[in-house]
């Protein structure tokens, strides 16, 4: 086991490299990708089944919070899908990598931007594969703020009643949005409570914590039901003196910044 | 037919369709169990209550995950709230959905501006890689619904008030305009409910020694350019009739092409830019927003006389 959160832990410290090399070119959403490194190494380098070719199970990602994208793409570098070199050019002309997740880019499952619209989509598949009785599981990624969209809570209010064991929706709490800290503009508390009322299974998981983010996306469900985990996250984690504030939601780093942030990732054990 | 009669006719086809194809599934919201298909398909009869939006983005994730998704939802609400679902989780995603939706235009009547679908071939109309259908009667919305499961890409098939054309029969080939009547005085290009008010028109203009060609506009897009640019050229006189504002619909289309052609005077029959807030029953409403005969046939005296 040691081994494995060791391997898990390497990567998702590969995946900030990697984000910390786009955010020293340019603009980015920089917060809201670091924040899900721990949940999107967890995902794609030992929980998700995402090969083709296993046909009893093919599980299905999607990217609600697709601002989130610098994450994903690095997940596509470190699984060998895209060339690494190919991350500071994004948004570039001719790059096939975009601010948000676009089908020009390889393993993009649902294409996203405009918040809200993923669950109800991943209701729909998570359904298709209920019928034809399948294990693939459908999981979401939920950015916090966008929590405030409508969308999530009338296909979260939905869900529950096709039954849906085998969708699991996961909350980036990062606490902040564009504007500034998301309890400011409009506060989600109490949110587990909201999610049980929507008769959803709920867990809570310090979402750094690899040990516990991968057991709780390992643990089967315990009831009929979808389940979400609420993933308590820094925004901008890793980025010292960033991380945790307005700021890391969009910005460049400095070369100075990009340079202690990466020296910081070295040193951290 | 109304629109409820409307949407449990189309349901038995898609109950036909599911009969022969494994993928088949009808995603409706709180319209409860439908006859015909519901007792035969428990499963495959997914009701999301009434959210537009859930309902659209649940039917783009079943088609996404191999389904073939029939969603059943008023004109009205499915294009409207839903229209950001149809155009990111639909048609941008490539998920292939069929929407069947009845209760377009002002058939709603009485209930008043809230469930009148206007502007929804306007809205649709921007969404590249979408099909917009648009049946003329009970028999041509079945073919619709028909051609509908086997185009490729996601199809909006727009159902109003449909009243059988007698004698009508004409195989239904999407993208493809149907000549009803012959004609090279004026051409009236009609799309759904509004195809029997053309054909009134031309026998009213027939008694005047007008010959009118009447056009059937079942698919407004892709839109058959080739035969509004014959009848523009046939005839110099064209006249839209839709149950839909005159501007981004129909007549919005074909001003387009004309202006494009340079050839061919253009008089468009639909509702004017302001809302129908006037209380009255479906045909009263038809009649005061000059959606009849008697207007087309006005407009196309007024293009060959002038």
């Amino acid at each position: 086991m040691t081994q494995r959160l060791d391997a898990l832990h390497h990567r998702a410290t590969a995946l900030r490299r990697h984000v910390i090399g786009i955010a020293a070119t340019q603009y980015c959403h920089l917060g809201g990708s670091l924040s899900c490194a721990e949940i999107m190494a967890a995902l794609f380098f030992d929980v998700l089944q995402l090969d083709d070719t296993a046909a009893r199970r093919r599980d299905r990602f999607l990217l609600s919070k697709g601002h989130a994208v610098h994450i994903f793409h690095a997940m596509l570098a470190e699984r060998g899908l895209i060339d690494a070199n190919e991350l500071p050019r994004s948004g570039q002309s001719g790059s096939r990598l975009a601010g948000h997740p676009t089908k020009r880019a390889p393993g993009v499952e649902f294409a996203t931007g405009s918040l809200g619209h993923a669950l109800p989509v991943a209701v729909g598949m998570a359904l298709a594969e209920q019928l034809d009785g399948s294990a693939s599981r459908t999981v979401v990624l939920l950015g916090d703020g966008e929590l405030q969209e409508g969308t999530v809570w009338e296909a979260a209010l939905a869900a529950p009643r096709f039954g849906l064991p085998n969708l699991l929706a996961i909350v980036d709490y990062n606490r902040f949005q564009s504007a500034g800290a998301v309890d400011d503009v409009v506060a989600l508390e109490p949110l587990a409570d909201k999610w049980r009322a929507f008769r959803w299974q709920v867990r809570e998981v310090d979402g750094h914590d690899l040990g516990a983010v991968l057991a709780a996306l390992h643990a089967p469900p315990t009831a009929a039901t979808p389940t979400v985990l609420i993933a308590h996250t820094v925004k901008g984690r890793g980025v010292p003196g960033i991380e945790g504030t307005a700021r890391a939601h969009y910005t460049q780093l400095t070369a100075e910044e990009a340079a202690r942030t990466l020296a910081a990732l070295e040193a951290t054990p | 037919m109304s629109g409820y009669a409307s949407a449990l006719s189309g349901v038995k086809v898609v109950a036909e369709l599911a009969a022969a194809d494994a993928r088949v599934v009808l995603v409706s919201q709180d319209f409860g169990a439908i006859r015909g298909f519901t007792e035969r398909f428990p499963q495959r009869h997914i009701d999301v209550g009434i959210s537009e939006q859930t309902l659209i983005g649940v039917a783009a994730g079943l088609a996404h995950a191999g389904k073939l998704p029939f969603v059943l939802g008023m004109a009205p609400f499915v294009t409207m709230r839903g229209f950001e679902q149809i155009r990111d989780d639909c048609a941008y995603n490539r998920n292939d959905v069929k929407f069947i939706a009845p209760f377009s235009g002002l058939e709603a009547g009485a209930w008043g501006a809230t469930h009148h679908a206007i502007e929804d071939i306007a809205l649709l109309r921007t969404i590249p890689g979408l099909t917009i259908l648009s049946p003329a009667d009970p028999a041509e919305s079945h073919r619709a619904i028909r051609a509908a499961a086997t185009i490729d890409g996601p199809v909006y098939v727009r159902l109003g008030f449909l009243k059988p054309i007698e004698g009508y029969d004409a195989p239904f080939t999407a993208g493809e305009i149907v000549e009803l009547r012959p004609g090279n005085d004026a051409a009236i290009l009609a799309t759904g409910s509004s195809v029997a008010v053309a054909l009134a028109a031309h026998v009213g203009l027939a008694h005047d020694g007008i010959a009118a060609r009447v056009l059937n506009v079942h698919t407004l897009k892709p839109l058959d350019r080739a035969t509004i640019a014959r009848a523009a050229r046939d005839t110099g006189r064209l006249v839209t009739v839709e149950e839909h504002f005159i501007d981004g619909g129909l007549g919005g289309a074909v001003a387009e092409i004309l202006a494009e052609l340079g050839t061919g005077r253009l008089r468009r029959i639909g509702v004017r830019d302001r809302f129908c807030t006037e209380v009255a029953p479906y045909p009263e409403l038809l009649r005061i927003h000059g959606i009849d005969a008697a207007s087309v046939v006005a407009a196309v005296r007024e293009l060959v006389e002038g």
